[in-house]
């Protein structure tokens, strides 16, 4: 009796590799051709690619571009579970991070203080910015998608309104930005070498964690994934769909919130016309590919990592940057697919084999009745 | 065994962190011809980093290259031109401008003000490189700024803007709601005021706060399209790239006019087909700016500071290609004498 579920798991272990295996092959085998047709030397590329990213400093550099984009897929992966789709991380971040910036810059206490407190007001913000489509999901049924897109022109525009001297920044030269929050308010780093790790890291785990733990362990996450498979269902076994897509809206909101921090606290140390954007979709590609699941988002961010850092020392190399691009179009693409035909694959295999189980047992019925 | 092998990845995939947090074998300094970059003057190339929108935007970046490319035929030195993608954090400007620096290009050239803060960071690394941003002017004891008047130059735009517009409406569109193009759009309306205070300007932007504004030609053809239907006739777009699409869509409009930005839009190869609707072109003379860097450079120097190109010395000037402002050259040229004698303070602020 116990070989059977030893076999079902180690066929598990075989679906859950197959996926990842192909979807790596396909994207190698397409991206090499498409170099091949610009007659380029993928072999070659991959070698760069391969050396330079192994490199120490690259190491710590990927660690620290991943951190954003690991936040982003959770904010992302959290509609996702529940069939929502938050297009709007990107508004909802740089909204967050303006504010927290605005107010980390005001404060004058110290770094102790100031940290939690730009935190909570960047989760706010966050929270608040997705709210406001949750509430008009919930209340007026309008389409997630179409809010979370306009309220992040609506964040953009808003942000440009405060961002102005003589409003809440200040103007260096080309570069106008918000009130420098002094270095000693910085989040801790790693000191390893050559450059340090972002203390921020340590946010992207817990994160992490807490997304496993509340959406796979929780009876709160039980309710998002149900109404995530079918609403009328869930709404049947008595969980209010209206509420849950509020609270994953704000849930989702609040993390996407702290998408800015890593660079507003490690880095920049002010919200300014340079602060980086587009996170929020790069999120979304990084949601796809890690299966909304929070180790394989990790993986996935670095893997984007990995390639953005290399992607620079390719062009040093001759080859066109923007074959980096194709790359992550190609394996995101490549991963949704593979993981299709596997799980379809599988399902099949399933079926034959319920099918072939249950043919035997009625020949063993059929045998068994026969001398009776 | 599900719980199991979920905390059995955790850990695994914890471990391997740690492990590349420990940031263990070499790193691409070691391993790169650090030594290059310490013979000095002996520069092996020169080194330019472009801003969004790449080599070819027809514009400011192009017009940067020119200014490498002519240093290459005239100075015999080799140029590396690298590129900005969308969406760049100063991480990856650093890491371009760090990875240019070990290879012993001098000077290395960040085009563009988000330059700015990489080149100061990655210039203390880099003492004995010359680092120029172009746009920008950051701190440094081997950074080399290079600022322009646009505001003056975008003076006489306005100025040509007027006298050539029959409607009475002129357009102006910029790339991105940022202090750099406000200089643009702040010069333009005095100027168009100053010629012709019944005249209407119409002032858009493509993105508020997104550098994709310097290389969506699309969206410049859209906008360029509703000025041009509410009677707009002369529209001047500083959007880099982007400002093909409002240049195709104004050669589409019989008698429309459509002012260009950064190089002389008339002479560029890329546009040829739409120059007869090319009014004329502020000039900003990033590639001036960017050869006499490199040749200074070349021949041993190592300037450091601000420098300011405006109007009095060429730094910006309004291009008169394809003939199509001779006219009223007179007008231009008086404009001109006014603002380098002081007489007119253009603001570079709207």
């Amino acid at each position: 009796m116990r070989a059977v579920p030893m076999r079902l798991d180690r066929e598990k272990l075989v679906l859950g590799l197959a996926a990842p295996l192909l979807s790596i092959v396909t994207a190698l085998a397409i991206t090499s051709a498409v170099m091949g047709i610009t007659g380029d030397n993928p072999f070659r590329a991959f070698g760069v690619m391969l050396d330079y990213g192994s490199k120490s400093d690259s190491q710590v550099w990927i660690i620290n571009k991943s951190i954003p984009y690991y936040l982003s897929a959770v904010a992302v992966a959290i509609g996702f579970r529940m069939n929502l789709f938050n297009i709007g991380v990107d508004g909802q971040y740089r909204v967050a991070a303006f504010f927290a910036a605005v107010v980390g810059g005001a404060l004058s206490v110290p770094g102790i203080v100031r940290i939690p407190v730009i935190l909570l007001v960047a989760m706010a913000c966050g929270a608040i910015w997705a709210g406001i489509a949750g509430y008009l999901k919930a209340t007026r049924g309008v389409s997630e998608v179409i809010t979370t897109i306009m309220l992040n022109f609506i964040g953009g525009s808003l942000i440009a309104y405060f961002l102005q001297e003589g409003r809440l920044a200040e103007r260096d030269e080309n570069i106008i930005h918000t009130a420098d929050i002094p270095e000693s308010s910085f989040f801790f780093e790693f000191p390893t070498n050559p450059d340090p790790v972002h203390g921020t890291i340590l946010v992207a785990v817990a994160i992490g964690v807490l997304y496993w733990f509340v959406l796979g362990r929780t009876r709160f996450g039980f309710d998002l994934r149900a109404v995530g498979r079918s609403e009328p269902a869930a709404e049947a076994s008595g969980v209010s769909v209206r509420r849950t897509v509020v609270t994953a809206m704000l849930l989702s909101g609040a993390v996407a919130g702290l998408v800015g921090m890593p660079t507003l606290l490690n880095e920049s140390g002010n919200y300014g016309n340079d602060f980086p954007e587009g996170i929020g979709f790069t999120g979304i590609a990084i949601a796809l590919l890690g299966r909304n699941h929070p180790v394989g988002m990790g993986l996935a961010a670095l893997l984007w990592g990995f390639l953005e850092r290399t992607g620079t020392q390719l062009e040093f190399e001759g080859y066109d940057q923007e074959i980096v691009g194709v790359m992550q179009g190609v394996i995101v693409l490549s991963v949704v697919v593979a993981y299709e035909i596997v799980r379809r694959w599988g399902i099949r295999r399933q079926q034959r084999q319920v099918g072939e189980q249950l043919a035997a047992q009625s020949r063993k019925n059929e045998a068994a009745e026969v001398p009776a | 065994m599900r719980r199991v092998s979920r905390i059995a990845a955790t850990v695994a995939v914890s471990a391997v962190l740690a492990l590349t947090a420990s940031a263990c074998g070499e790193s691409s300094t070691e391993s790169n011809g650090n030594d290059s970059n310490e013979t000095g003057g002996a520069s092996h190339g020169v080194g330019i980093a472009f801003d969004v929108g790449g080599r070819n935007d027809h514009s400011f970046n192009e017009s940067a290259a020119r200014g490498g490319d002519r240093a290459e035929e005239e100075l015999g030195v080799h140029v590396e031109y690298q590129t900005a993608r969308n969406g760049e954090t100063d991480a990856d400007r650093v890491q371009r401008l760090t990875s240019l620096a070990q290879e012993g290009y001098d000077p290395v050239i960040g085009v563009g003000f988000l330059y700015g803060n990489a080149v100061a960071e990655v210039a203390q690394d880099f003492p004995d490189t010359t680092f120029g941003v172009v746009d920008s002017a950051p701190e440094g004891d081997n950074v080399y700024g290079m600022v322009f008047a646009e505001h003056e130059g975008s003076y006489l735009a306005g100025v040509a803007a007027a006298l050539k517009s029959e409607s009475g409406q002129v357009g102006f569109i910029g790339g991105v709601q940022n202090p750099l193009i406000q200089k643009f759009e702040a010069g333009f309306v005095q100027g168009v005021e100053d010629t012709d205070p019944d005249i209407e300007v119409e002032v858009n932007y493509l993105y508020r706060d997104d550098d994709r504004g310097f290389s969506d030609p699309a969206r410049a053809a859209e906008q360029a399209d509703g000025m041009l239907e509410r009677g707009v006739d002369v529209i001047y777009t500083a959007a880099g790239s982007s400002g093909q699409g409002s240049i195709e869509e104004v050669a589409g409009v019989e008698g429309a006019w459509a002012i260009g930005v950064d190089s002389d839009q008339y002479a560029q190869p890329g546009l040829a087909e739409f120059q007869d609707s090319i009014l004329t072109s502020v000039v900003k003379g990033v590639d001036v700016a960017v050869y006499d860097l490199i040749e200074s450079v070349v021949g041993g120097e190592a300037p450091s500071g601000v420098h300011e190109y405006t109007l009095a010395e060429d730094g910006v000037s309004l291009s008169t290609s394809g003939g199509f402002i001779d006219d009223i050259q007179a007008e231009i040229d008086e404009a001109t004498r006014r603002i380098v004698d002081g007489e007119i303070t253009v603001a570079d602020t709207p």
